[in-house]
């Protein structure tokens, strides 16, 4: 037996082989996004596909050195691992380099790491030690408090940075917290706060609070009229008609202008093409103009006229989009559906509650970022910079979601020792 | 309740599937369902337009504009944007053929299908006119403004140098040149090129599928600005330079002349040369290739800076100098003349008839040979060196002193070395310690294996008159606003000889103008010191070198001139230098007969009367 607990031992080569798939793929499309004629060979270190190549390769050589580690080491070091990198995020703040309005990197050896990246998968090795920990209920308001406060401490500090893309992606986690217990209440509310806040953005406060109370008073009608309901019931009422106007306020005053802009851009309300809704604007042409079949390896036009900025990176997306057309782009998006799906039915097969929760926490935060994405690229969103994982440009980010993903699939590996 | 709790991850797939779901429902809606965002895709373009900064202004030394710009207009194309025109009329309004243009096409293509190139450069102003109106016809196509360089003379076009399309070589090495991008190629518009050049800017424009500008990307927040070509001021002297090619009209050469006291340079004439305007813009090609097909003129050829002569007598100012400074004659040093110098075996250097012994002075005013002779084997032969060999290497050193042997290093390219041969060269060819000074004595009267350029020349000139030193020549006297000239210009060099040896010889060099052999140099009211030259030439007639500086006291303007074929220094080189010191210091010349006779002769075609085409093959110079 001993023999056959080689390091590739019941790995889930599903997995592995959509982890691949999609890393080729933005490898291939990075390519196309900068390609141009004076540098044609795919392998030129100078260009950004080069380096990604380079990035993948030691992306490879990191997944199988966690295929190495015991799978036990996380578990036991969770907490130590997630209060070294709080501490990084403190310490960025202050010394680190400022990137594209982030202050949030290390700069080694000529690569700028970014600590929020790998703050990611130590909140979620943290939150699932908690979690999986004797005695622990998410439904006692004590415990419920604890977990947010290991998702939101780093979230907070990320947020200190000026990187509010990485730190709406904390938020995630709540879908761990809720498969671990937390009321279905809660968790509806969360997501229709979202929702309730857009909409008092677009909709007049009155009338949005107007309507809130038609509905309050219908509901009134079907539910038994005890008292407890009817106090819950104005409760929310108060509550929610409370959060619109909280939101309207905090978009205007704690929001960063150009985050506003992009606010006010997505729900139509600022339609400047050139401006704050140009990359949106040039997205959707880019993606549009791709049609069904796509205009083909390297035969983007928009992407070519640098229309789309950051076009290797956050807006990776209109390249397969432009060049791959809708066959690509849905075969993208129907990829990344599978890989959540199947690492939601993999957290579900483990024994030891921790490397469920952990792997709950991976799905949690690679589809965040996929929804955060995507949803920006296809003007669903706001612009919120952050990359596609596993495809975007950057070492960085390619190396923290490697390393996220493969801590998953060492702990499967050993579904059947651990509990 | 785990079990309960397990169920939940059906709503959570489900809560992914959906967003998924919600994401291919947008993109069927985006890429398939509706037009608008491929209509979008092909109504805008960005265009990068290049700002091509105006290229700095030349000026001659009196603010003269020698050189400057002229609007033109490039028919730019993007290969990508080219939607099947009606190739027949946009041939017709640039008048090419349909196969010209599918070529164009293809060759911009293979530059990049989605960058512009050029496609017609340097359309005319009127032509510009008509494309403007139906260019709107053509996507693809746009109109970029450009300059074509102008100058205001048709003269100096070796000096001035022109302009053209950087090429490939260029544009691998130095990241600033795009495809199309001007370069200086010769003369000063490339040794001051950066200068010249400004810094390109780069405008984006956002461009609807009509072709039709609308407005900037961005308000302009990625653009930026050009910057204008610092302009140069030259120390040329336009009029002078007109006059010198006038003077040099039908015969090969070149004139230089040098303010001593600045080591500016006046003028540099070399002959035959062109109108540089004939290599500006599109018919620069085509010239070009004429004017270098023409092997017998060879007009493209710089003679004033790369081609070297043997000195003749004109170096024999310099073995006085160097024998005086060696110590090895005084100015009362007299020697007799037999007609000649015996060098053994019954060969002799012939001299011409003329009264003998001569002193110092008198034996620059006459030229004699046997004099300069024998002071060259006095120096080489000079006892307070171990032998031949050291006492050789030293008086190269001193020669090389004067600028000799090696690139002045001047502000305009392609500068020759000129040629001073070293003892290693004679071990070769000798053998080691088989040479003496009768074997090379030849170098004591400027000929042999010595090859001097015509600027060398009229830097010996400039260090006489300055009585021992010279500033490196340079055209270019200030760049831009402030004098921020190279510290190069500005820096004394000294020769290897002390001030008070140079007396007896600028007294020689004056006799040589009032009684000696160039007294067509002659000038009233001027005192000019001068001495003839003649240049042996194994392929013909012999070249015809004069060097000269005026006034004597205080002088002001230091000049050599070769002409080539031409016999005696006396007979062309030394009028033509006279009345180029003429028009400098008086701004007009008053002896129209000889100006009259210099301008009229041909020395290329024509053929020289025969008094002064005669078969005294040892100069009388
Ligand atoms: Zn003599």
């Amino acid at each position: 037996m001993r023999a056959e607990k080689g390091i590739f031992h019941k790995i889930d080569w599903v997995l592995v082989g959509l982890y691949l798939a999609l890393v080729i793929t933005g490898w291939l499309n990075i390519y196309a996004a900068v390609y141009d004629e004076s540098h044609r060979s795919i392998f030129d270190f100078s260009q950004k596909y080069g380096k990604q190549l380079f990035f993948i390769l030691a992306a490879l050589i990191l997944a199988l050195g966690i295929l190495i580690i015991d799978p036990k080491f996380f578990s036991q070091f969770s907490y130590f691992i997630y209060g070294f990198f709080v501490l990084a995020l403190v310490v960025v703040i202050f010394s680190g380099r400022e990137i594209s309005g982030s202050k949030g990197w290390f700069a080694i050896g000529g690569f700028g790491v970014q600590p929020a990246e790998f703050a990611k998968m130590a909140t979620v090795l943290a939150l699932a030690k908690f979690l999986s920990s004797l005695d622990v209920d998410i439904r006692k308001g004590k415990d419920l408090l604890t977990a947010s406060a290991i998702i939101f401490i780093p979230a907070l500090i990320v947020l200190l940075q000026h990187d509010t893309g990485s730190a709406i992606v904390f938020f995630a986690l709540i879908i761990v917290l809720y498969r671990a217990g937390l009321s279905g209440y809660v968790f509806l509310a969360l997501i229709a706060l979202p929702v309730l806040g857009v909409l008092a953005l677009v909709v007049p406060k009155i009338i949005l609070a107007g309507a809130l109370l038609t509905l309050t008073l219908l509901l009134l009608l079907f539910i038994k009229r005890r008292l407890k309901n009817i106090l819950t019931l104005g409760a929310v009422f108060l509550v929610t008609v409370g959060f619109i106007f909280s939101v309207d306020y905090s978009v205007n005053h704690i929001l960063e202008k150009h985050q506003r802009d992009r606010i006010h851009v997505l729900l139509g309300q600022d339609i400047d093409l050139k401006g704050t809704g140009y990359n949106v604007n040039q997205s959707l042409i880019a993606i549009g103009s791709g049609k069904f079949f796509g205009k083909g390896f390297l035969q983007g036009t928009q992407t070519k006229y640098n229309f789309v900025p950051e076009q290797s990176t956050d807006f990776i997306f209109c390249t397969i989009g432009e060049e791959q057309g809708f066959l690509g782009a849905g075969l993208m998006v129907a990829l990344y559906t599978l890989l959540f799906i199947r690492l939601v039915l993999a957290a579900e097969r483990q024994r030891s509650k921790f490397a469920r929760f952990y792997g709950y926490g991976v799905a949690s935060i690679l589809f965040f970022h996929f929804t955060i994405n995507i949803g920006m690229t296809l003007g669903l969103l706001p612009v919120i910079g952050i990359p596609l994982p596993f495809v975007s440009y950057g070492g960085s980010s390619l190396w923290a979601f490697t390393i996220l993903l493969f801590i998953f699939i060492r702990q499967d590996s050993f579904r059947y020792q651990l509990v | 309740m785990e079990r309960l709790l397990a169920n939940r991850k059906y709503i959570i797939i489900g809560f992914f599937i959906l967003v998924g779901a919600l994401f291919l429902v947008r993109l069927f809606y985006v890429q398939i369902l509706v037009d608008k965002y491929i209509l979008s895709a092909n109504n805008n373009v960005l265009r990068y337009m290049t700002q091509y900064p105006a290229r700095g202004l030349v000026f001659d030394r009196f603010g003269k504009l020698l050189v400057y710009n002229e609007a033109a207009y490039d028919l730019m194309v993007v290969p990508r944007q080219v939607k099947n025109p009606d190739t027949s009329a946009l041939c017709q309004l640039i008048g090419i053929t349909t196969v010209e243009f599918r070529k164009r096409l293809e060759r911009a293509k293979q530059y990049s299908p989605y960058r512009p190139s050029i496609f017609e450069a340097q359309i005319t102003r009127e032509n510009y006119g008509y494309l403007e109106e139906k260019l709107f016809l053509f996507p693809g196509f746009f109109v970029q403004l450009r300059t074509l360089r102008k100058y205001s003379f048709p003269v100096a076009a070796h000096t001035l140098g022109y302009i053209g399309e950087a090429n490939p070589e260029v544009i691998a090495k130095n990241p600033y040149y795009k495809s199309g991008d001007y370069i200086g190629i010769s003369g000063i518009e490339k040794s001051y090129e950066e200068i010249l050049r400004g810094k390109k800017g780069m405008k984006i424009r956002v461009f609807d599928v009509l072709n039709r500008d609308k407005g900037n990307f961005r308000e302009g927040k990625y653009d930026t600005a050009s910057v204008a070509g610092t302009d140069l001021h030259s120390s040329m002297d336009a009029d002078l330079q007109i006059y010198g090619e006038l003077l040099m009209t039908n015969k090969k050469g070149s004139i230089v002349a040098i303010e001593p006291s600045t080591g500016e340079i006046l003028c540099i004439v070399s002959s035959p040369s062109y109108d540089p305007n004939l290599l500006v813009g599109n018919i620069r090609k085509k010239n070009y290739a004429l004017l270098l097909s023409d092997t017998i003129y060879n007009p493209l050829f710089n003679r004033a800076l790369m081609a070297s002569y043997p000195p003749g007598s004109t170096f024999k100012l310099v073995d006085a100098l160097i024998g005086q400074q060696e110590g090895v004659i005084t100015p009362d040093t007299r020697y007799g003349c037999p007609g000649g110098f015996s060098i053994g075996n019954g060969k002799m250097v012939a001299c011409h008839p003329h009264p003998s012994p001569l002193d110092l002075a008198g034996a620059i005013q006459i030229s004699c040979n046997t004099y300069f002779c024998r002071v060259f084997k006095s120096i080489i032969d000079n006892k307070s060196y171990v032998n031949t060999r050291t006492a050789f290497e030293n008086w190269r050193k001193n020669i090389l002193s004067f600028g000799f042997g090696k690139k002045l290093g001047i502000d305009i390219p392609n500068e020759l070395n000129g040629n001073i041969p070293t003892a290693n060269f004679y071990d070769k060819y000798h053998g080691k310690n088989r040479w003496r000074s009768m074997t090379i004595i030849s170098l004591g009267i400027g000929q042999g294996e010595i090859g001097i350029t015509p600027i060398q020349l009229a830097n010996l000139a400039a260090i006489i008159s300055n009585k021992g030193w010279f500033y490196t020549p340079h055209i270019i006297r200030a760049i831009g606003k402030n004098d921020s000239l190279n510290q190069a210009f500005m820096t004394k060099r000294h020769v290897n000889v002390d001030p008070s040896y140079f007396d007896v010889v600028i007294e020689g060099m004056s006799l040589v103008v009032t009684a000696g052999t160039a007294r067509g140099a002659k000038i009233d009211s001027i005192v000019v010191c001068g001495k003839t030259g003649t240049a042996q030439n194994p392929h013909g007639k012999n070249h015809s070198v004069f060097i000269a500086f005026a006034p004597r006291e205080n002088p002001k303007i230091a000049i050599s001139v070769v002409c080539e074929n031409a016999g005696f220094g006396s007979t062309w080189a030394a009028p033509i230098a006279s009345l180029m010191i003429e028009k400098y210091l008086k701004r007009k010349v008053t002896r129209k007969d000889v100006e009259e006779r210099m301008i009229n002769g041909n020395l290329i075609n024509g053929k020289l009367p025969e008094s002064e085409s005669g078969k005294r093959d040892i100069s009388q110079d």
